[in-house]
């Protein structure tokens, strides 16, 4: 090999790494009759509702608009990935779509990073803005006063539990757990009597990226006191104290007395398939802290169908750590269509919101993407209220719900979040250990701007 | 003509060349180098601002890095010195003693599955290692005791896998090397009464040492920077136990739109290739 071989190689690498993190890609300019939407499709190939009510909705647009086109970009990647390519899409002119659907949580991020347009020009035109709740209307507002994604639904979590396996284990059928003690108790007397069932899952760890930590750790978390991961008055994040301890521990109780899923399996980026399409259907789960649309999993047309679920399961709100007021608690959040700041297509671009948006596809969209309402209109909707067994428990629980602090940070504060959790899953930390690798990251993350609790 | 302008003609006939490795190469490897010292971020930030040793300084004092460095080491020597150059070598070794059809399975197979795409390799091993894979069932078979190989011992889990997609490499370039020793310095040796081993150690690897040279560098650096079959076997997980290089880069880059950091560890990497070199270059020039 001559002497330069090596060199070339260097660079050769190098490019390649070049290439990757800058992400220069082709593709073409702005078709000023063409709106291209970019969202993300489901990594079950069976689940296709998305596709199919967009699809619905781009007919109607084109119908509505001659000469002009809707040019669906789906994506189909696990939240994280699809979150990051939406970014490296917005970055440039050539590649930012006109329309994207974006994770609540991560709008504020984006929109500091000057990806995102304002739509407080096309909302006082808009006759169906008002229609929203006030909650729905400020989840996409930013720092600056500003409106920046119009939100298409929105959720709460409990949990769900199958009666059958509470039945072989002497549990009550109308079980309502106190604190979380009672939790941990019924799935130990699972384990005890019904050999073979998992007795209780909750989302941990980096695979399953923020099911994890929204379904998982701050559905505990928000049970140990008021405002635990950030501070309104002070505008400062919480270090890990007690709470986020307990929390933690939680979860290594889970796993670590073998009351959850085989640990391997509960690290897997796709569990949450596994457990609406296996373990759930197949009777296998006990209970799962999870969210108020795994209903859509067994409906018409879900990647499983289960028609007897709502016989067999059953649902119940998480209650606080020790039962302290106000008892229950659940986690929100939704999507959000946005439009790129360098769109070039903006006005045709809200244009395609409104038919998204019209009454009748909002309801649409509600039904069958098994959404809470954010619109009163549709809340009030027969067909709405008919769509779901459980629909009336999971709207109620939205009293007791709390919103994720929507600052620019928190998508890295989630995965600090999702690493203390797969350490003490793994059993490679104690909840203590954890706790205080987490507050180290969180301090570099927002430069300092930490309380002690 | 002066002989001054006749150097500047010269250039004329690799002026495009030059320049489209200036504009595709040296561009994004600038921007790449410039990067590294900023604080850049995909997301959260609108701006960037130039930090100095800000990135490196951090990357020295992270666990996660350091622990990333150390799983790479053992990946590298594990799964490229170790494992595909001596695995090739032996079987190139082999395939030279054995009968036609014999060779001929054995080719085949090896380079199988160097041809496929990564990624199938990735989702082949990783069904081999999973805890009901292959693998465990055959050990269940035996009455050996079986456990989740991904999760237990998930580097060498991924070592092997590399081993499995990488050797047909080596092979193909020892089976040349011993190839073109001539049968009577051999034969010769034979003569003299060597033996196996010792012809082995005395003729062949000398003569070949500049082919293991060239497999071990191109080896290692095709293994430092693999990326997709750690990600799809394991993603480096659990916890961070099969974290090398790559995947904590992209870890960082993207999943914490870190780009500026995740861009300084990997020229971090690139030093961590470049330090293999040359050791390989000090071990292919020593004189036999």
């Amino acid at each position: 090999m001559r002497p330069t071989a090596p060199l070339i190689l260097i660079t050769a690498a190098t490019a390649l790494a070049a290439g990757t993190l800058t992400a220069c890609g082709g593709g073409s300019g702005g078709d000023p009759d063409t709106v291209k939407v970019a969202y993300n499709r489901s990594t079950d190939n069976k689940i296709r509702f998305k596709d199919a009510h967009l699809e619905a909705a781009k007919k109607q647009f084109e119908k509505d608009h001659p000469g002009k086109k809707i040019k669906l970009i789906p994506i189909q990647a696990p939240d994280n990935d699809y979150a990051t390519k939406a970014q490296q899409m917005m970055r440039s002119p050539k590649t930012a779509p006109d329309l994207v659907y974006e994770d609540t949580f991560r709008i504020n991020s984006d929109i500091k990073a000057g990806y995102l347009k304002p739509l407080d020009t096309y909302l006082p035109k808009w006759d169906q803005w008002g229609q929203f709740v006030g909650t729905a209307k400020a989840a996409a507002r930013a720092e600056d006063g500003r409106t920046y994604g119009i939100p298409d639904g929105t959720d709460t979590r409990g949990l769900w539990f199958n009666k059958a396996i509470f039945a072989k284990a002497g549990l009550p059928a109308d079980w309502q757990p106190k604190n979380w003690a009672e939790i941990l108790d019924a799935a130990r007397t699972v384990r005890k009597k019904v050999p073979g069932a998992i007795p209780l899952n909750v989302y941990t760890g980096k695979g399953p990226g923020e099911a994890a930590v929204m379904q998982g750790f701050e559905m505990l978390l928000y049970g140990t006191g008021e405002d635990p991961l950030y501070d309104p008055s002070a505008k400062k994040w919480v270090a890990a104290g007690k709470g986020f301890q307990d929390s933690l521990d939680f979860v290594r109780t889970v796993y670590s007395e073998k009351l959850g899923p085989d640990v391997s399996d509960a690290l897997d980026p796709n569990v949450g398939t596994r457990v609406a399409t296996e373990w759930f259907p197949e009777g296998r789960l006990a209970i799962s802290l999870d969210g108020s649309w795994m209903g859509q999993n067994w409906v018409n047309k879900g990647p499983k169908e289960w028609p007897d679920w709502s016989r067999e399961l059953a649902q119940t709100p998480m209650p606080t750590q020790n039962g302290q007021a106000p008892g229950k608690v659940s986690m929100s959040g939704g999507w959000a269509w946005s439009i790129p700041q360098k769109s070039r297509n903006p006005d045709l671009a809200f244009d395609f919101i409104k038919t998204l948006q019209t009454k009748e596809n909002a309801t649409q969209w509600c039904v069958v993407a098994a959404q809470i309402a954010v619109r009163k209109d549709v809340a009030a909707e027969a067909e709405y209220l008919k769509s779901m067994p459980g629909i009336d428990f999971f709207t109620g629980l939205v009293q007791y719900t709390h919103y994720r602090p929507a600052l620019p940070v928190y998508p890295q504060v989630s995965t600090a979040i999702g690493e203390a959790m797969e350490k003490v899953t793994t059993g490679d930390a104690s909840a203590a250990e954890a706790a205080k690798a987490y507050n180290d990251q969180l301090k570099t993350i927002v430069d300092g701007a930490v309380v002690t609790k | 003509m002066s002989s001054r302008s006749k150097g500047l003609w010269r250039w004329v006939p690799i002026a495009p060349a030059t320049v489209l490795l200036l504009l595709f190469l040296a561009g994004p490897i600038g921007y790449c180098v410039w990067i590294a010292f900023t604080d850049t971020r995909l997301t959260g930030a609108s701006g960037s601002d130039f930090v100095g040793l800000d990135n490196f300084r951090r990357a020295f004092a992270d666990d996660d890095f350091r622990n990333a460095v150390w799983l790479t080491l053992v990946f590298t020597v594990v799964s490229a010195v170790l494992g595909q150059n001596t695995l090739g070598l032996a079987l190139a070794g082999l395939m030279r003693a054995a009968s036609r059809p014999v060779r001929t399975i054995t080719g085949t197979l090896v380079i199988t599955a160097w041809v496929l795409p990564e990624i199938v390799a990735a989702f082949l091993l990783y069904t081999f290692f999973r805890r009901e894979g292959t693998l465990n069932a055959l050990l269940d078979w035996l009455h050996l005791p079986s456990q989740n190989w991904l999760f237990t011992l998930p580097i060498l889990a991924v070592s092997f896998a590399n081993v499995w997609r990488g050797t047909a490499f080596s092979m193909l370039i020892y089976s040349a090397a011993l190839a073109e020793i001539p049968r009577d310095i051999t034969e010769a040796a034979e003569v003299d009464g060597a033996s196996g081993p010792s012809r082995v150690w005395h003729i062949t690897l000398p003569m070949i040492r500049r082919s293991i040279g060239t497999n071990l560098m191109l080896n290692t650096l095709s293994t430092l920077s693999v990326f997709g079959l750690i990600w799809a076997m394991t993603r480096g997980g659990p916890g961070n136990r099969s974290q090398t290089l790559p995947v904590f880069m992209y870890d960082q880059a993207f999943l914490k739109s870190l780009i500026g950091y995740g861009t300084a560890v990997a020229l971090l990497l690139l030093l961590v290739g470049s330090l293999f070199s040359i050791v390989y270059l000090r071990l292919m020039k020593v004189e036999v």
